[in-house]
């Protein structure tokens, strides 16, 4: 009991040292400007990587359109600072903006789960396909948003703190609602949805479910990426952005909150590096995620977590095995 | 008024009629077999009752409640758990998971209660837990808690399936040939098991199996079936006698 006071504190300690430091290198210049975006597209897709984990990595579902979830937050927390609040108050209407985006992602997102999920089958990866492609020639079509142009006027809200904290906000959610009755009802479906069904969990329920959580961190995701970029398009918000989301997915690990870490650190420093090749670059991603899908489809950290990231009633079966990386899924 | 009650239950796959006319009446506390050939239809009696498939025809109540139309998982909820032909865990899950995902209606919290780890969340979760380990424990199997199910032995397997099955706190238990690919010791030892689970679980038992010998053991009364017809109904003794059943089912037996 006493011990476990002590380490709930480390944890803690921990998160507040992390907010320290991204305070730190925001603030202190001590790293290029260029840098400091980098880690920020990083935590962006952080957590973009964890909201389409839930669906394709934990619940086994495959969704393939997640920029349509990211664009309606982006647009939506744009509006709210913009046309809203006009840009006063300055970062105290921005905590409330990506609220706002992220419940119109998750709210845009019954409408795909609602139809998909009906019936048992694999209507999803169409659906949501056809969803992001709506999405993105509506948001062409609607001249009061800018149209193609796109939208802008927002300041720049985001940054490094904000991107922090919105990760450590995604990953703590994420990583309850896996530990929970939900969150194995969503692995069951993983694994044989019929039995599932068939002992007791109501399985229709839980994608749906799981779906809109899953938007919703991408609405957020969307919301800061629009205040750090400060103009948003359509186009941003194509297959092409969708293709990268799943690549880190495949990349770091299904079922994994520490390979979606992983995954989205590696891809999105390696787009980087890879700057020099041009439009060459955007071959990149497609062909990592077909590699990915023939050779490793589990990815790097494959079904497996860290097990810092295990609440500690469940990690106690798992020590007994004697290793850091907890084998198995869970 | 029986527990389960079934009426001229009948079902179409295309055009093949794979139950037809099916009747049943279980009584509580009653251990029912239901035989016949490869291909007869006992499985397809299995998944119109659990909800799997809807029937062309007829009617299946519990407790007086029609369940027809109804989600599989509502009608688990209800009373009626079921294991299967061939082996359906959750594989890559541990062996606690696969008990505590039984569980799933009986944790009663809210998602929000979930997300942020409430009180209401930590109290239900842990007597959870404890279920799924006494559970466990009654099948001799909490020392695999932590390892996942596709690692454990087929005899173990089987347990760890009406482990799960009875986590959501059945009245009736479906059992698909539970005797599939055991050898003779092993068959014996679970029909001591599945008499101690009646007793102790105060369940109701119905029973599909291929091998004669199995249901003639444990059951008050058998039915078979034969090309999704009813061809006989009776006491173990009856059945062993009945030349319709003799011919229908061992016949193809021995051919
Ligand atoms: N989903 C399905 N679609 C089409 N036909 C099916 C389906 N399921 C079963 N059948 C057919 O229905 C008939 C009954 O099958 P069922 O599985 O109920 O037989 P069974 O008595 O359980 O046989 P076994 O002893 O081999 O398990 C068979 O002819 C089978 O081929
Ligand atoms: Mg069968």
């Amino acid at each position: 009991m006493h011990s476990d006071v002590l380490k709930s504190k480390r944890t803690l300690l921990l998160i507040a040292a992390g907010l320290a430091l991204s305070f730190l290198v925001e603030r202190s210049g001590l790293v290029s400007s260029y840098v400091l975006q980098i880690l920020m597209y990083v935590g962006i897709n952080i957590i973009l990587t964890l909201s389409l984990n839930l669906v394709n990595g934990y619940m086994g579902e495959f969704s393939v359109g997640h920029a349509g979830f990211m664009a309606v937050g982006a647009y939506m927390a744009s509006i709210v600072t913009v046309w809203v609040f006009r840009n006063s108050l300055g970062w105290l209407a921005f905590p409330v903006a990506i609220l706002a985006g992220g419940a119109a992602a998750a709210g845009t997102s019954l409408i795909v789960a609602i139809p998909s999920f009906r019936t048992r089958g694999d209507y999803l990866a169409i659906v949501t396909l056809a969803f992001n492609m709506i999405v993105k020639s509506l948001l062409e079509n609607i001249e009061a948003l800018g149209g193609p142009r796109g939208f802008l006027g927002m300041n720049r809200l985001t940054n490094l703190v904000w991107v922090y904290v919105w990760c450590a906000i995604t990953i703590y959610i994420i990583r309850n609602f896996v530990y929970s009755n939900y969150g194995r009802a969503m692995l069951s479906i993983r694994e044989d949805e019929v039995a599932s069904n068939l002992v007791s969990v109501n399985t229709r329920q839980t994608k749906v479910l799981v779906f809109v959580i899953s938007a919703f961190f991408a609405g957020v995701a969307g919301a800061l990426f629009a205040h750090l970029v400060q103009f948003i398009n359509p186009r941003t918000f194509s297959i092409q952005k969708s293709t990268d989301i799943l690549v880190m997915v495949y990349l770091g690990g299904i079922g994994s909150i520490f390979g979606s870490i992983l995954g989205a650190t590696v891809y999105t420093v390696l787009l980087e590096l890879l700057r020099p090749l041009g439009v060459w670059r955007w071959v990149v991603g497609p062909l990592m995620l077909v590699v990915l899908m023939i050779t490793r489809p589990t990815g790097i950290m494959g079904l497996r977590e860290f097990l810092g990231f295990v609440p500690r009633e469940e990690r106690a079966e798992r020590r007994k095995e004697g290793t850091a990386i907890a084998a198995a899924s869970r | 008024m029986p527990l389960l009650h079934v009426e001229q239950l009948t079902h179409y796959f295309g055009g093949l009629r794979a139950v037809s006319d099916f009747n049943l009446d279980l009584h509580e506390g009653e251990v029912v077999g239901l035989i016949g050939p490869n291909g007869a239809g006992k499985t397809t009696v299995f998944n119109l009752i659990t909800g799997v498939y809807r029937p062309t025809r007829g009617r299946i109540q519990l407790d007086g409640k029609d369940l027809v139309g109804m989600q599989s998982c509502d009608i688990v909820s209800m009373g009626i758990a079921r294991t299967f032909q061939t082996i359906r865990l959750f594989r890559e899950l541990s062996v606690l998971d696969n008990v505590r995902i039984g569980h799933f209606s009986q944790a009663r919290y809210s998602v929000g209660a979930a997300l942020f780890r409430s009180g209401p969340f930590r109290r239900q979760e842990e007597r959870v837990r404890e279920r799924a380990y006494e559970l466990l424990e009654t099948f001799n199997l909490s020392r695999y808690a932590s390892s996942p199910a596709k690692a454990l032995p087929y005899g173990e397997q089987r347990r760890l399936e009406i482990a799960r099955a009875l986590a959501s706190n059945p009245k009736i238990l479906l059992l698909d040939e539970p005797a599939a690919g055991m050898n003779p010791n092993e068959i014996d030892r679970l029909l001591e098991t599945i008499a101690w689970l009646k007793d102790r679980f105060g369940l109701t038992i119905f029973l599909i199996e291929h091998q004669m010998r199995v249901v003639m053991g444990i059951c008050e009364r058998i039915l078979v079936l034969d090309f999704g017809e009813t061809i006989a109904e009776g006491t173990p003794d009856e059945i062993r006698t009945n030349p319709r059943v003799l011919e229908a089912y061992l016949g193809k037996e021995a051919s």
